[in-house]
């Protein structure tokens, strides 16, 4: 079976070789041109040969320290992998891609430094890489100023709800509103009414807040409390004794170094009598659903971006995907068990690697004075394909909100693992756009 | 009266019981702290990072032993004999050098922070690692539930503080220890080997930092991080209390620890931790000397 598939993926490998060999091509005709206008213009020549054969240079603004280091250190180990692979097929527009990787310690303040430096030193092509809320916030201004493009896989709503500029993308990952809007209709169908929700207290639990209660609404659901947690916060017994007794269902999302414990003080302080319960996966991101003291968690749901374990029901590029990032079928590093993936965000990576390709490979960039056709590409996008490239899943693509929709899965635990009970289609995520980047001037 | 128990009884509970475990933990970091400024006359900015370390010592007894238990043993014995050797190190090659000078004291510490911490992120890495609990139980209340290792934390930190009570009253280093705090010249004079004293408390107070951290680590997780937060709540309870008073210590991690389970879970918690900034400023303005402190002339 397994060896079967890795034949489709050879398949689908020498598909991409195939466009090798067109690209090769292509940098003959490229080559020929350069040798032609050498003959005429010296200069001219020289720069037209940089263009063509320097790297494109990626700078990855990481989470290596501070709350988002489990998130950061996916990230990097899905770039690498991402960026290897795409050498290995030609590259984009047959320039190898280069990653210079700066950590912003999860800061939004060093965050605006990291840009400028990636920017102004490293002398990057594009920034891409940057996932926490608010670190996205502060750094996404000095972008703009900087007039770089700038690629995040963040989730959050700030860059379609039009608070950012017309530099910042997020091409590849499905933001909070859309996710919420996907699932929230399954689980006040099928977990409850009653429903209070516990945030981190900060700008990506905002959204959860606020379109939680939105969702609330439309479906016929009452939000009984709002409980926000400082991201830094150990112990989280406290908060639980705020929760309602008519709750039906406790629909909770936290991040930062604490997840477990807050998980385990949440199945502590219930025990097996619990509401039901519907997290999000950020909630358990990183960490091993058979943990000690998560056996609570047995029946209980997730929303999953990405499944984390594979099931027969994975496409091929799905596979290729899992494989080349060095996840095993239970969703943890392929050399260390304990060592659990990010694997509901970290695709986001990938994909949006493959997203400038084709923008670069389509708008023909070669250099930083083609952004603004990069950017025009790019906003003309209205989706991607399922396949390697894309293997989370095909997505649709809004120009004006710069902002992608994909699907979603409910996952319900069971036997000490996530198993996929509802999959979500694009369009039950997706709302109007609440603004038009393609407005503002370049 | 009765429909107000009935209603916020059980939230009561939670807080006192919440606010114990927090208090005793509380306790046995800033007693350290405590210490070593009541002897030494020196403020450790690092304190923190021993608690840190314990934590992270911790993780690794346990990724070695491959066993909650086996490994949790092992962290209670080495975690603090390590952080204490850390410490005497510290003391010998930096403090001693700068002649224990209070302003240079606290810049050296400030540096050792720093340094300790690097170092923790190089090796340790940066994200938090989880360390399974010796004895996982919970103990089912009529209204919820709560975590049975919190208990035998609290226990467990009760009989460290008892510990630390005995060797200060009944040991001769304790006696040494009284002895250097009231009056260093005379102590001197008497043949109290002072130096080594400095020495000894420094890593007492690094080990029971380090001791928190080894019983705190399950119920959280490890991180090169963690060490901040008790270092601020201990710089409260050791001013409230009054620096060097190991009672005032004590009955100070009890005000800070059961006022912060009772207005985490009536209000807010970041308004217990206002609430103690703020008679943390009280308490320096109206009685600078802290509640059981000496008057400092």
């Amino acid at each position: 079976m397994v060896k079967k598939d890795l034949e489709k993926v050879d398949q689908a490998s020498e598909l991409n070789l195939s466009r090798r060999n067109v690209l090769g091509a292509g940098a003959l005709v490229a080559g020929a041109g350069i040798i032609g206008s050498q003959m005429i213009d010296p200069i001219a020549g020289i720069a037209h040969a940089a263009g063509s054969d320097a790297p494109i240079k990626i700078g990855f603004q990481a989470h290596r320290t501070g709350i988002g280091a489990l998130y950061g250190r996916w990230y990097e180990r899905t770039t690498n992998a991402a960026v290897k692979h795409i050498n290995s097929i030609g590259g984009i527009a047959g320039r190898p891609v280069e990653i210079i990787t700066e950590d912003d310690g999860t800061d939004p303040k060093r965050g605006a430094d990291v840009v400028e430096k990636l920017a102004t030193q490293h002398k990057v092509d594009f920034v891409f890489g940057t996932l926490f809320s608010h670190v996205v916030m502060g750094s996404a201004p000095r972008a703009g100023e900087l007039k770089i493009p700038y690629f995040v896989v963040s989730e959050g709503y700030h860059v379609a709800s039009g608070a950012l500029n017309r530099y910042v993308f997020q091409p590849c990952i499905t933001d909070v509103r859309a996710q919420i809007s996907a699932v929230s209709g399954w689980m006040f169908n099928n977990l409850g009414k009653n429903v209070t929700i516990i945030y981190p207290d900060y700008a990506f639990g905002y959204n959860h807040r606020d379109y939680a209660s939105a969702a609330a609404e439309k479906h016929g659901g009452k939000i009984v409390a709002k409980i926000a947690i400082p991201p830094t916060e150990s112990s989280y017994t406290r908060y639980f004794v705020k929760i309602p007794k008519n709750t039906d269902v406790i629909y909770h999302v936290m991040v930062g170094p604490g997840v477990l414990t807050f998980v385990r003080e949440l199945g502590e302080h219930f025990g097996p009598n619990h509401p039901q319960l519907f997290g999000f996966i950020d909630s358990l991101e990183g960490v091993n659903i058979s943990s000690p003291g998560l056996d609570f968690l047995d029946g209980s749901h997730f929303w999953e971006a990405m499944p984390r374990y594979a099931s027969a029901a994975d496409s091929a590029g799905s596979r290729f995907y899992r494989n080349a990032v060095g996840v095993d079928n239970s969703g943890a590093s392929k050399s260390d068990s304990k060592d659990v993936a990010a694997y509901s965000h970290m695709f986001g990576c990938w994909e949006t690697l493959f997203a400038i390709k084709e923008a670069v490979e389509q708008s023909g960039y070669k250099s930083k004075k083609d952004y603004a056709t990069l950017i025009e590409t790019m906003e003309g996008f209205t989706g991607f394909n399922e396949g390697i490239a894309h293997p989370q899943g095909s997505k649709a693509f809004s120009g004006k909100t710069h902002q992608c929709y994909g699907q979603q899965f409910v996952s319900k635990v069971g036997n000490g693992k996530l198993n996929v009970v509802h999959k979500t289609s694009i369009a039950d995520g997706m709302y109007e756009p609440e603004t038009d980047y393609t407005k503002q001037s370049l | 009266m009765s429909s107000w128990i009935n209603e916020n009884g059980p939230l009561l509970f939670l807080a006192l019981l919440d606010g114990t475990v927090t208090a005793f933990v509380l306790a046995l970091i800033a007693l350290g702290l405590s210490l070593v400024f009541g002897v030494m006359r020196i403020v450790n900015i690092a304190h923190g990072e021993f608690f840190m370390l314990g934590a992270v010592f911790s993780w690794f007894a346990f990724d070695l032993t491959d066993d909650p238990l086996w490994g949790f043993l092992l962290a209670l014995v080495l975690a603090p004999a390590l952080v204490g050797g850390i410490a005497v190190f510290s003391d010998r090659f930096i403090l001693r050098k700068i002649k224990y000078h209070p302003e240079s004291t606290i810049v050296a510490t400030i540096g050792l922070l720093y340094v300790i911490q690097s170092l923790t992120l190089i090796v340790f890495g940066p994200e938090a690692r989880a360390v399974e609990a010796p004895l996982y139980f919970r103990i089912q209340f009529p209204w919820f539930g709560y975590s049975g290792y919190k208990l035998i934390v609290a226990g467990m930190s009760a009989l460290g503080l008892l510990g630390v009570w005995l060797l200060m009253i009944r040991s001769k280093l304790g006696l040494y220890m009284r002895a250097t705090q009231q009056d260093l010249e005379i102590a001197k004079t008497y043949g109290v080997p002072t130096k080594k004293i400095y020495a000894a408390v420094f890593a007492l107070g690094g080990g029971l930092a380090a001791l928190a951290g080894v019983l705190v680590v399950p119920i959280r997780q490890a991180d090169h991080l963690m060490g901040l937060e008790p270092l601020l709540l201990s710089f409260i309870v050791v001013i409230i209390g009054g620096l060097g008073s190991i009672r005032g210590t004590i009955v100070a991690a009890f005000i800070i620890g059961i006022s912060d389970g009772i207005i985490s879970v009536f209000y807010e918690p970041t308004l217990a931790k206002m609430l103690a900034t703020l008679f943390v400023a009280m308490v320096l303005v109206l009685k600078p000397s802290g509640l059981y402190g000496e008057e400092v002339a």
